[in-house]
């Protein structure tokens, strides 16, 4: 750490966001996922002698929702180019990128940081393009096998300014970009599936140093942890080489996983000159002021947005709102739970965040996938509220609940999980316990006040947690 | 009866005279007997063009049947047609079966029309002379030494040697106006956007445009009005109205002002072929029409600018002949970069890899702007150079070629000798408009065009043109001495 603190790291990313629209971004074929290899691609994805494209104006809504969303401008003019280069699962051997006017540029994404600062960053531009195939490499005896089903499929690539200072921060962007793109539903955000891939350009330069440093660029890292993981691995890398005087090489590196470092691709794959000019086959994409106003009327409420009223509404602190409009399922099943509840929010924040968020990752699972429903946690949350329960009991009732498909009050009336509250019931157990234990009495009352806690235990002990614990309290006092 | 216009078999079938199978074995015969020499045709369809035949006599039957039911045509074999081999003149295409009809073709399908088989080009349509085919030079019927231009060669010579009564073609440069020039028929290159572009394998989009050719402009009209209007498959094809093209062919030219660009009557053109264009501005201003010089001081770039363009969007749309999905594969690669290289050097021509060469070379990082960007802005000039030409004119005249046809390896030697056959056409292209080339006279007893250039979208005005041209001239009825000479 206190090399690195000479050091000041720089990263921009670049974003591959699949768009969830049903066909292709110049075809009609469809997009779905796993489907048996080259059943999803049409002579257009093929790129068959004399196909042309056309483009899917879903896509273009999409990326003008995006656009909206991290404040930036939507040009009324962008230009589809090819971007040329041979390779098998790149079927016209060209793809259909922007290059010059993207459909989005100069915006913004701010988010909190750990220590509850906000960070701005730049996004440079984003741009609609066409994804490539996939070629496979194993079990074609020699030779390699391309699926097309993926070829054509839209993507709209976020490019951020050099704006992130480490690896946390990068990560922090893209979960706040992967966030708002699962809120605006013009992504699934499936990373297993590809449909959100990172590209990180890592340089480090000396504090203070206005200039940058020379860059690698970090391809495919496909996980937050990972993305976390090399970055930290490049950034030591370079430190080390302009520690003992080596240069760092502009390249373009793959992450290993498995070995946990970056390695050079091959310079033949990357010594590609693009030849990038505008499509002929495609019109210029012309975006009418009436179009972006009717894509604004379609934006959900903005992660940014709900937090803030996550804040207000329901009386929650930064970071608790924040951590429950994560995403968008998250925020909607804390909404459903608080509803349900009829209770103080703060007590479902707590359950959502504490229990159930710790379950979750423990058996991981996604919010989605939750064994417990957000009105069944609302039922618990009820009866802890109207101290139907004792916490203690509810937590019990919460692992039933995850066990189980009945309800929190159908669980508490066949257990007899009711909490005793009646006065008579817990002064009987009470005296129970002073004549079963005289000299802890004889103690209390000589002045070892800690001994309270001892019979408060007791006392909970023989009500099997259920004796309400503040009348306990109460009635214990009195009695010693 | 081969010897009919389109016209005239429309007519004839119409009213019974004939039967299309008659029509369509009448020429099935007359290609047997004279493709050999000609090579005019890649393909013939025998079998299917004769149940196309008996299908649309039956709709001819019935009273079902369209201006174009039961007509034989031919496809410059660039057009995709389903389960007939599109070569496009490749060895690389050779063994393509497209799985898809381009969308002129299936418009040709719904209105009738028995597709007799598809012609023969130059090797993705680059080339002037038609010698770049894979499957070898067509001649020109008129002098069997002689090439009959191109690329569009086979679909004119085939016309002009009465093989079928319509074909159509496609225009980059000059591609059927040329062709058709040099064999004495009429063709007509549409505006660009006009024509549907899906399913005609692409050599320079944003210049490529497919086009009827015909003895007469009556059925380049008749040809136009099936091929022409807005495809959603096509997203530079324009969503205007497709006129009633043979309605307006007897539109009286009275008063219309012709321009005649005194760029296109100076050096290189043939003295013979310049009367012949002042013959024919005579006829036309019997007719009334008024005449004008103007100017189009950018056209001298042309052929510079079309020669960076053109190569730059072929070098990427040939991209996707790489030897993996279809077309030709070499045997044996060594590896991925082996099969690239060894399927294109095996079964591209010289002029294809030429072009490729010259595309990737405009288009390569550090060259772009002094070539590619500098060819589109002077492209932008050569276009308003037209349109304010048009503020004066309501169409242009002048020679389709500097000369008449040229023997075969002629300029096979010299590259820029053949590029500038298309020195009067190639603007036209650049700047997107329709024009026309037809009969207008002999040089050496070889047929030379005159061309009619109009504004966007206005193809019906230069056939009224041609058409009233051809009503008081005969040029585009002489036929080549096929009798002799074959």
């Amino acid at each position: 750490m206190t090399t690195q603190s000479k050091w000041e790291t720089v990263i921009g990313l670049e974003v591959h966001v699949q768009l969830l629209t049903k066909s292709k971004l110049f075809s009609g074929a469809a997009t779905n996922y796993g489907a048996e290899p080259n059943t999803q691609a049409c002579i257009i994805d093929l790129g068959f002698p004399g196909i042309l494209p056309v483009l899917n104006e879903e896509a273009v809504r999409m990326a003008i929702k995006l656009g909206l969303a991290i404040n930036a401008e939507i040009a009324p003019k962008s230009v589809f180019a090819r971007k040329n280069y041979f390779y098998p699962d790149l079927p016209k051997g060209y793809q259909i990128s922007q290059y010059e006017l993207p459909i989005v540029a100069k915006g913004s994404l701010s988010f909190s940081l750990e220590d509850g600062t906000l960070k701005k960053v730049n996004i440079t531009r984003a741009h609609l393009e066409e994804d490539a195939g996939k070629s496979l490499h194993e079990d074609f005896h020699g030779y390699s096998g391309i699926d097309l089903n993926r070829a054509g499929i839209p993507l709209i690539e976020v490019v951020s300014e050099p704006d992130l200072r480490s690896a946390k921060e990068a990560v922090a962007y893209l979960k706040t970009l992967h966030s708002l793109v699962r809120y605006l539903e013009i992504s699934d955000g499936n990373m297993q599936e590809g449909s959100f891939r990172c590209d990180a350009n890592v340089s480090v330069r000396p504090r203070g140093e206005t200039k940058l440093g020379t860059r690698a660029e970090i391809k495919n890292v496909n996980s937050f942890r990972f993305v976390e993981k090399a970055i930290n691995f490049e950034v030591e890398r370079q430190i080390d080489l302009l520690e003992s005087g080596k240069p760092v090489i502009q390249e373009t590196r793959l992450y290993n996983a498995d070995k946990d470092e970056t390695r050079p691709m091959r310079s033949k794959e990357e010594a590609n000159d693009y030849r990038y000019f505008p499509d002929p086959d495609l019109l210029p994409v012309v975006i009418q002021p009436d179009l972006i106003e009717r894509v604004r009327k379609t934006l959900p409420e903005l992660p940014h947005e709900k937090t803030a009223r996550f804040e207000e509404a329901y009386g929650l602190s930064k970071y608790d709102a924040a951590v429950l409009t994560s995403s968008r399922e998250l925020a909607n099943y804390f909404e459903t739970t608080v509803k349900a509840s009829n209770s103080e929010p703060k007590l479902s924040a707590n359950w959502v965040m504490g229990d159930l968020l710790g379950a979750l990752n423990k058996a991981n699972l996604d919010i989605t996938q939750s064994p417990i429903q957000a009105e069944r946690l609302g039922g618990l949350i009820k009866r802890i509220s109207d101290k139907t329960i004792s916490g203690k009991i509810a937590k019990t009732i919460f692992d039933a609940l995850w066990n189980s498909k009945e309800d929190a009050d159908t669980i508490i009336q066949k257990q007899g999980l009711q909490q005793v509250t009646d006065t008579s019931a817990i002064e009987a157990i009470i005296d129970t316990i002073i004549a079963e234990n005289p000299s802890q009495v004889a103690d209390y009352r000589s002045g070892k006040d800690k001994l309270f806690g001892f019979f408060v235990g007791q006392v909970m002990k023989a009500s099997q947690g259920k004796a309400n614990p503040e009348q306990v309290n109460e009635i214990l006092k009195k009695k010693l | 009866m081969v010897t009919k216009t389109l016209a005239e078999l429309s007519l004839g079938l119409k009213q019974k005279t004939f039967s299309s199978v008659e029509i369509t074995k009448a020429y099935l015969e007359r290609i047997q007997k004279f493709n050999s020499k000609l090579n005019t045709f890649i393909t013939v369809c025998a079998e299917t063009a004769l149940e196309e035949a008996r299908l649309a006599d039956k709709h001819l039957q019935t009273g079902q049947a369209e201006p174009l039911t039961g007509i034989p045509l031919a496809y410059k074999d660039i057009f995709c047609t389903q389960g007939i081999k599109t070569s496009c003149g490749s060895k690389m295409l050779d063994n393509f079966i497209a799985p898809y009809d381009a969308t002129v073709a299936e418009k040709f399908k719904t209105a009738g029309v028995v597709l007799v088989g598809k012609t023969n080009m130059d090797e993705f349509a680059m080339g002037s002379s038609n010698e770049n085919s894979y499957y070898g030079p067509v001649k020109n019927p008129w002098d069997l030494n002689v090439v009959p231009g191109g690329s569009s060669g086979g679909s004119t010579a085939a016309v002009a040697a009465r093989l079928i009564a319509g074909a159509i073609g496609t225009d980059t440069g000059g591609s059927i106006r040329q062709p058709a020039a040099l064999c004495g028929v009429t063709g007509l290159k549409p505006t660009y956007g006009r024509v549907s572009r899906y399913g005609m394998v692409a050599f320079a989009s944003s210049l490529d445009q497919g086009g009827p050719i015909a003895q007469t402009a009556e059925d380049c009209a008749l040809l136009l009005q099936s091929m022409a209007g807005f495809d959603t498959k096509d997203s530079t094809s324009v969503n205007t109205p497709v006129p009633n093209y043979s309605g307006l062919l007897n539109t009286s030219i009275k008063g219309l002002k012709i321009g005649l660009p005194k760029e296109f009557f100076g050096e290189g053109l043939n003295p013979t072929i310049e009367g012949h264009v002042q013959n024919a501005i005579k006829e036309l201003e019997k007719l009334g029409a008024v005449f004008k010089e103007i100017t189009l001081p950018n056209t001298g770039l042309s052929i510079p600018v079309y020669y960076v363009i053109a190569p730059a969007e072929c070098s990427s749309n040939l991209s996707r002949y790489d030897g993996v999905r279809f077309g030709y594969r070499a045997k044996d690669p060594k590896n991925l970069e082996d099969l690239y290289k060894q399927s294109r050097t095996e079964a591209f021509g010289d002029e294809v890899k030429r072009r490729i060469l010259i595309g990737t070379y405009v288009l390569s990082s550090g060259y772009y702007d002094a070539y590619y960007l500098q060819a589109q802005k002077v492209r932008k000039l050569i276009s308003n150079d037209y349109q304010k030409a048009f503020k004066e004119v309501d169409i242009i005249l002048g020679p389709t070629t500097p000369t008449p046809a040229f023997n075969l390896g002629a300029k096979t030697a010299d590259p820029v000798s053949m590029y500038l056959c298309d020195i009067y056409t190639v603007s036209v292209n650049l700047a997107g408009l329709p024009g026309l080339s037809m009969p207008a006279g002999f040089v050496n007893n070889l047929p030379i065009g005159v061309q009619l250039i109009g504004n966007y979208f206005e193809e019906a005005r230069i056939l009224n043109v041609a058409h009233q041209f051809q009503k008081v001239t005969d040029w585009h009825k002489k036929m080549p001495p096929l009798g002799n000479t074959l």
